[in-house]
């Protein structure tokens, strides 16, 4: 195959690539998309095949055997994963797409000739540069991501653990990457030792970078990583002068960075605040003031009650209804209200939950009609008009601190003006504070009753007295 | 003159950020985590890094290692194609059950 027919083929998979994230824009197109994006990802991969130097059956076998291996596991992910559990399904692909780039940067640095990168018997700087940022970033990916993906399936605490020193401790190990990775570049002769402290440093700093980071800041982590594994594959592009890469890593890091962006706006944090982590220090080692305010505490009949008298709702979910895994209760909730006429709508916080349009996913898994979800900037304006705001499982974004409290450190933050409807219901398993570790004012309200139980167990007991 | 490959690369690597800055604002919030999954599948397309490594007639002790290294790159990107496109595929067969149920 001539190069140039090669180069146009690997253009082809980008464009349909793009395509397949262009699909996203409204549900209806996008399983087209997925599918033009299968073709693409089928077009990069025939193309590399019949541009094999080595196609001897037993090459060709061995890669048929890793691609089997793959295929296999993850085939095996995408079936049995639950939909709550989305977040950390993300999180461990990012991890095989940082790990990818790793290897593959090392594979070029083994045996440079396969990849035409040498000059003279040397790797040409240029290509150096790239091998050693594809280790970096890849790296970083890598090890940030199993680490999201601990926190997130529990496995290690999700509370910010905080180094003492951990900013001069993460810049040291920088400027040690940076020392080693002059050393190559200058032509030492013990380039691979160097290659391999760079790559186990660099997955150090992962890991520093994203031990600091708490539960509730993990849609933006997660975007971050996915925008570094995008650029990973672009460095690698580089690196490989594959056109498919270049284009693919460049979609990915940009749709990444776009998502970490809106992630940050509506916790109203700077990128930077979110990347140094930490957040919720101050509230959580401190003494609290014990809280004395009268609250109004339901039942599930008292609930039943107000919601069959009302005659709008609107349901704002949050993480806590992901935990309980309470969506399908909900639903069936829902819809015995709406046989009665009652309108009902959702509101969805971009942050709410643990990536971005978790809450969405796990509303569409339980079957409520798209329709009838709207995003915060859609339906703030409603929750005036409305009977009942139905909170279940989402707290810090109600809080209306973040408009009244200046010293609140979720203040700016735009939130779901539940307060506003004429009642509001709360579900939520104790009384305790919210992942900020701040009190919540709404509360103490007198239009608010707390709804003390687990979200699904609520949700049925609520059903049954409808 | 010829264009040195980097700015070739770096031009189209510049224009397909733009590219992806319009066509990622266009999605709907409410498929952003299919948006996730399915960047996560097409950035495998690392594969074919993975591929030409292994596809090259190799020497000695690094090129061996270089063969193991690109096995394994091979496996782990195979496992980020197939996961992310099918688990995209699953939760989109979630919103098309909807659409049919609000037509009938």
């Amino acid at each position: 195959m001539s190069v140039d027919l090669t180069a146009s083929l690997y253009l082809l998979s980008g464009v349909f690539f793009i395509l397949a994230i262009r699909g996203l824009s409204s549900p209806e197109t996008a399983r087209i998309g997925n599918y033009l994006g299968m073709s693409g990802m089928l077009i990069a991969f025939t193309v590399t095949i019949l541009n094999l130097e080595d196609n001897s059956l037993s090459n060709l076998l061995l890669i048929v055997a890793g691609i089997t291996i793959g295929g296999l596991i993850g085939t095996f992910l995408s079936k049995k994963v639950a939909m709550t559990d989305m977040p950390q399904m993300v999180a461990a692909l990012n991890s095989m797409g940082g790990m990818s780039a790793v290897l593959v940067a090392w594979a070029a640095f083994l045996s440079p000739a396969a990849f035409g990168l040498e000059i003279n018997g040397y790797i040409a700087t240029a290509s150096m540069v790239e091998m050693l940022l594809g280790i970096f970033v890849g790296a970083i990916t890598f090890s940030g991501s199993v680490i999201a993906f601990l926190k997130l399936q529990g496995l290690m605490k999700s509370a910010p653990v905080i180094l003492p020193l951990r900013h001069v401790i993460s810049i040291s190990v920088l400027f040690v990457i940076l020392f080693c990775s002059y050393l190559i570049l200058a032509g030492s002769q013990n380039d691979q030792l160097l290659f391999l402290i760079i790559s186990v440093l660099s997955l150090t700093l992962g890991l520093l970078l994203i031990i600091p980071i708490g539960g509730a800041d993990m849609p933006v982590v997660i975007a971050v990583l996915n925008s570094y594994s995008g650029f990973a594959a672009a460095i690698i592009g580089f690196t490989l002068n594959n056109l498919a890469l270049v284009i693919t890593g460049a979609l990915v890091g940009s749709s990444g960075a776009i998502l970490s962006y809106i992630m940050c706006v509506a916790m109203n944090r700077s990128f930077f605040s979110v990347i140094m982590g930490g957040f919720g220090e101050e509230g959580i080692g401190g003494e609290k003031v014990k809280e004395t305010r009268p609250v109004k505490i339901g039942s599930a009949d008292d609930a039943a009650f107000i919601l069959k008298n009302a005659s709008s709702v609107i349901i704002v979910p949050g993480y806590g209804m992901a935990v309980a895994r309470a969506q399908n209760s909900l639903k069936e909730m829902v819809d015995k209200l709406k046989e009665m006429g009652i309108k009902v709508t959702y509101a969805i916080h971009p942050v709410a939950g643990r990536m971005p349009g978790h809450m969405n996913v796990l509303l569409a898994e339980a079957d409520v009609p798209y329709d009838d979800i709207y995003e915060l900037t859609e339906i703030n304006s409603d929750f005036a008009q409305a009977d009942v705001a139905f909170v279940i499982g989402a707290n810090d974004v109600t809080n209306p601190a973040a408009k009244s409290d200046p010293n609140s450190p979720i203040f700016g933050m735009p939130i779901l003006e539940v307060e506003n409807a004429k009642t509001v219901l709360f579900v939520k398993r104790s009384l305790g504070i919210g992942y900020a570790g701040i009190d919540n004012d709404l509360f103490y309200q007198e239009n608010t009753m707390m709804l003390l139980d687990d979200a699904k167990k609520m949700s049925e007991d609520i059903s049954a007295s409808i | 003159m010829d264009i040195s490959p980097l700015v070739y690369y770096g031009s189209i690597f510049v224009l397909a950020i733009f590219v992806g800055y319009y066509v990622v604002w266009s999605v709907t919030p409410a498929l952003h985590t299919p948006l996730m999954s399915v960047t996560n599948a097409i950035s495998a397309v690392i594969i074919v890094g993975a591929i030409i490594a292994m596809g090259t007639e190799s020497s000695g002790t690094s090129g061996t290692i270089s063969k193991i290294v690109s096995f394994f790159a091979l496996i782990f990107a195979s496992v980020n194609i197939f996961g992310g496109f099918l688990v995209t595929q699953r939760m989109l067969e979630m919103y098309k059950k909807k659409v049919k149920k609000d037509v009938e």
